[in-house]
């Protein structure tokens, strides 16, 4: 069998250690392309399942606009009722409730169900779209509840409060979105501006900082914010939805008695048992999809790991075990434990980099394929050099126990045959 | 010979229990993603009505305004007005046809002492049940005369009928919702397709739950204003209220189609139904559409984009699992070159040293795919704990079960052949000398 180099070790240096560390891997071909192959996979789906991740965990930080932890949302069953008399009686029936601070009538929350998806025009003729936007129709007071903030213009008058035609007020001024006023006017001053859906016109009289729609934006990310806030007078066609705040520490209590009371207070319509409850909660189960995935890939990055480390240990074990008594030779001869131990980990350390220069490119392309079917941006570069820093670092952690008991290898293994 | 292999492998797996652990477990932990996420796809993209989905087709007309239309291009939306729908429902021209359409309405109890509770429904037309074989426990669907009547007839489903009365044949009993009372016709047998083929984009859930709990007749619903769940308009709507006149579609169309010749009639009857909408002025675009069951589905993409995406990722993982595998394998057979030249030696073929070989492979193939089964039902056990609608559904069934051991066999006896080629291919004579 052939030896190393022999005069590359007598030098005693890492970088003095490549010449023949190469020369052994090419003896070894198969088995480093594999390891590098492996470490080539491992990398490529690992920068894609952290960008993944990354981008759910940027979807489920969404800001919402209102005060979350004060609020709560309870929605009745009531097609037939009176909707006048049940808005009264709910008004005044939860509002005696203790430590209630308001309630009020909205036809929809941020992460509850869509109430008033539709499709809006920047002319009274219908021509141009302005996209699919959220109407929130919303009773007096809940703009003070959901605890909106105002960046341009003033916040909504009594007078402002008009009553409901079918859907809408015909005829109303609407509060939108900073990212909704930057979409339709992109370097215009939104106040006063107008719109329309239909034959309902709107104009424009102030602008919030936030406010998310109810569900997820259809056009993607970028719409997670078209959002219009619509004053209306409570009737017909505003009903059967209520909006809670509280001191958020008795939150959960109010909500408690507040499904108790609804009994009660309108013994004819059923309570929505799913809808009731904190803003809070429905964010949570909103968001309940998002986390799990994001739960199922973590787990996959870690079984992917646990794998790629469990195959560096047991081909560097073989090597170590082929080439003991190679390494009692060099003992003999003078190499020292930490220079065996630094030829293992050398030699893994550029196993491990030609398996990541391999695995970026495979990263993009796996992240060119992603793109193709799922609404999907470039995988950031930072991505890259992350992924193979923890690929060297799992690298030279699996081959270090083998390293180990490569150095504790006795010169005398050289004296004794086989 | 192959008995011989068989104890020369388990002897040899026995000498390097660790590696053999090793090997093991990684193509288990592959073996087990690959089938749990297997499970599901299929679960999502299996056949609702297998005895049918060829004859059944979901039609579509486009009544949209000509702005944003590309020919060609633009695919009709999904459902249809209520004026199109029963224009296609009076026309006959299928065996059968249905308009659908979910709501929901407020149930009274049977018992004093009960609250009232809401559950979904189908509003419907005469031929729903006869054309997606829903099977009947007692009673049967209404007729074509209680359509055009309105009459207030209800087919109730077999866990409605066993909360309203206990089991118990209602068939001709009276039930009330939404305050008016409804003489029952009908009690399903437990029907439950999954994913509810026959109402994707009618609003609702795809999958799980018992099935919809009512069917009543389309036009009796319209009397009483039990609006659809999902309506959209393509034009301002003047009065919402007036859904057989409004610009709104909000019905989804079933027929069925014997042959392909009643296929392609009916295809020209569609085009020329819209060519015809067109020239009266009332449509703008002629775009049709009449896809078969699985089409609709395919179309509508019932499987959800993550189901998709865990499923690549457990292939992907798989990969590295099996060319894990190859190396170790191929890292104890090098090591085991004074052996084989010894047997080779001795007399045994290159065939004899593959064979020995491949059969270790395919034992640690055999032995992870017993354990990835194992990961796989903690894989769905997972799954069913997951907020997804599907999530009761998945469970693993013996064609998945046997699917196991033919991708733990292929998977390992793909890894095994680059070891046992390389073993096969040792020279006798350096190794003897070796020694």
């Amino acid at each position: 069998m052939r030896t190393p180099n022999q005069s590359a070790f007598h030098k005693g240096t890492a970088t003095m250690q490549i010449k023949p560390i190469l020369s052994a891997l090419r003896k070894h071909r198969l088995a480093t392309l594999l390891i590098a192959l492996e470490v080539a996979l491992a990398c490529a789906v690992l920068c894609n399942a952290c960008f993944l991740i990354a981008s759910r965990m940027e979807a489920m930080n969404i800001h919402s606009g209102v005060d979350e932890a004060a609020l709560a949302q309870i929605t009745l069953d009531c097609d037939d009722c009176n909707a006048n008399d049940v808005n009264a009686r709910v008004l005044s029936g939860l509002g005696k409730l203790p430590s209630v601070q308001s309630v009020s009538v909205i036809n929809a929350v941020p992460f509850g169900n869509h109430a008033g998806t539709a499709g809006i025009t920047l002319d009274a003729a219908g021509q141009h779209s302005g996209g699919v936007v959220d109407f929130y129709v919303a009773g007096p007071g809940s703009f003070e509840a959901l605890g909106l903030q105002v960046v341009a213009g003033s916040a909504p008058a009594q007078g402002d409060f008009q009553a409901v035609e079918n859907f809408l007020p015909a005829d109303a001024s609407v509060w939108v979105t900073r990212a909704l006023a930057g979409h339709l006017w992109p370097d215009e001053s939104p106040l006063g501006k107008e719109f329309w859906m239909g034959k309902y016109h709107f104009r424009v009289a102030g602008v919030l900082a936030h406010f998310a729609r109810p569900g997820g934006g259809e056009g993607g990310p970028s719409t997670r914010e078209w959002s219009v806030f619509v004053p209306a007078l409570p009737g017909k066609q505003l009903t059967n939805n209520y909006l809670l705040r509280a001191d958020p520490a008795h939150l959960q209590q109010v909500l408690r008695d507040a499904r108790a009371a609804i009994a009660s207070i309108v013994p004819e319509a059923v309570l929505d048992q799913q809808a009731s409850r904190t803003i809070g909660e429905l964010r949570d189960s909103y968001f309940q999809a998002d986390r799990a995935m994001a739960g199922i890939l973590v787990g996959v990055i870690v079984a992917l790991l646990l794998v790629t480390a469990l195959g560096i240990v047991g081909l560097a074990s073989f090597w170590v075990a082929q080439r003991r008594k190679q390494i009692g030779i060099r003992r003999a001869i003078g190499a020292t434990r930490g220079d065996i131990l630094r030829y293992f980990q050398t030699e893994n350390f550029l196993i491990v980099t030609f398996g990541i220069a391999l695995g970026m490119l495979l990263a993009y392309v796996i992240n060119a394929v992603l793109m193709k079917f799922y609404e999907l941006p470039h995988l950031p570069l930072y991505y890259l050099p992350m992924g193979a820093l923890a690929l060297w670092v799992l690298g030279q952690l699996a081959v270090l126990g083998p390293a180990l008991r490569a150095a504790a290898v006795p010169p005398v293994v050289a004296t004794r045959s086989v | 010979m192959f008995g011989y292999y068989l104890d020369l492998a388990l002897r040899s797996l026995k000498r390097h229990r660790v590696l053999t652990g090793l090997m093991v477990l990684s193509l288990a932990l592959g073996i087990g993603a690959c089938i749990t996420t297997t499970t599901v796809l299929r679960l999502l993209s299996g056949d609702p009505l297998p005895q049918k989905s060829d004859r059944l087709f979901y039609a579509q007309v486009d009544p949209n305004a000509k702005e944003g239309y590309i020919a060609g291009q633009t695919e009709p939306p999904a459902t249809m007005t209520y004026v199109d729908a029963m224009f296609l429902l009076h026309a006959h021209r299928a065996k059968r046809q249905a308009a659908v359409a979910l709501t929901s309405g407020k149930i009274a109890p049977q018992r004093a002492n009960e609250r009232p509770f809401y559950s979904d429904g189908v509003q419907t037309t005469a031929d729903f049940f006869g054309l997606f074989d829903a099977p009947f426990e007692y009673g049967s669907g209404w007729t074509a005369a209680d359509d055009e009547g309105g009459s207030r007839v209800i087919v109730i489903a077999g866990f409605l009928n066993q909360k309203l009365f206990g089991g118990a044949n209602s068939v001709g009993k009276t039930i009330r919702m939404n305050d008016h009372d409804f003489r029952i016709v009908g009690v399903l047998k437990p029907w439950s397709p999954q994913p509810r083929f026959y109402a994707l984009d009618l609003g609702g859930h795809d999958y799980g739950g018992d099935g919809d709990a009512m069917f009543l007749p389309l036009k009796t619903a319209m009397d009483l204003k039990m609006g659809p769940q999902d309506i959209e308009c393509y034009n301002a709507v003047t009065d919402v209220d007036n859904l057989a006149a409004a610009p709104c579609m909000w019905l989804g169309m079933w027929v069925e189609l014997p042959d392909q010749a009643a296929v392609a009639d009916y295809r020209t009857f569609l085009a020329n139904y819209a060519k015809q909408q067109v020239a009266q002025g009332r449509f703008s675009r002629d775009e049709t559409a009449l896809l078969d069951l699985m089409g609709w589905l395919r179309d509508q993409q019932v499987v959800p984009d993550d189901v998709r995406l865990q499923a690549g990722l457990a292939y992907g993982f798989l990969l590295i699992c099996v060319l894990n595998t190859v190396g170790l394998l191929l890292a104890k057979c090098l090591r085991r070159s004074r052996e084989i030249g010894v047997r080779r030696a001795l007399g045994a073929t290159r065939g004899a040293i593959f064979g020995q070989f491949m059969v270790e492979a395919g034992i640690v193939g055999l032995v992870g795919g017993l354990l990835g089964l194992g990961f796989a039902e903690l894989g769905l056990f997972g799954i069913r704990h997951q907020p997804a609608e599907y999530a009761s559904l998945a469970h693993l069934d013996l064609s998945m079960f046997l699917f196991t051991f033919v991708v733990a066999l292929v998977a390992s006896l793909i890894a095994g052949l680059l070891p046992a080629w390389r073993a096969c291919a040792v020279a006798p004579a350096p190794q003897l000398k070796a020694s």
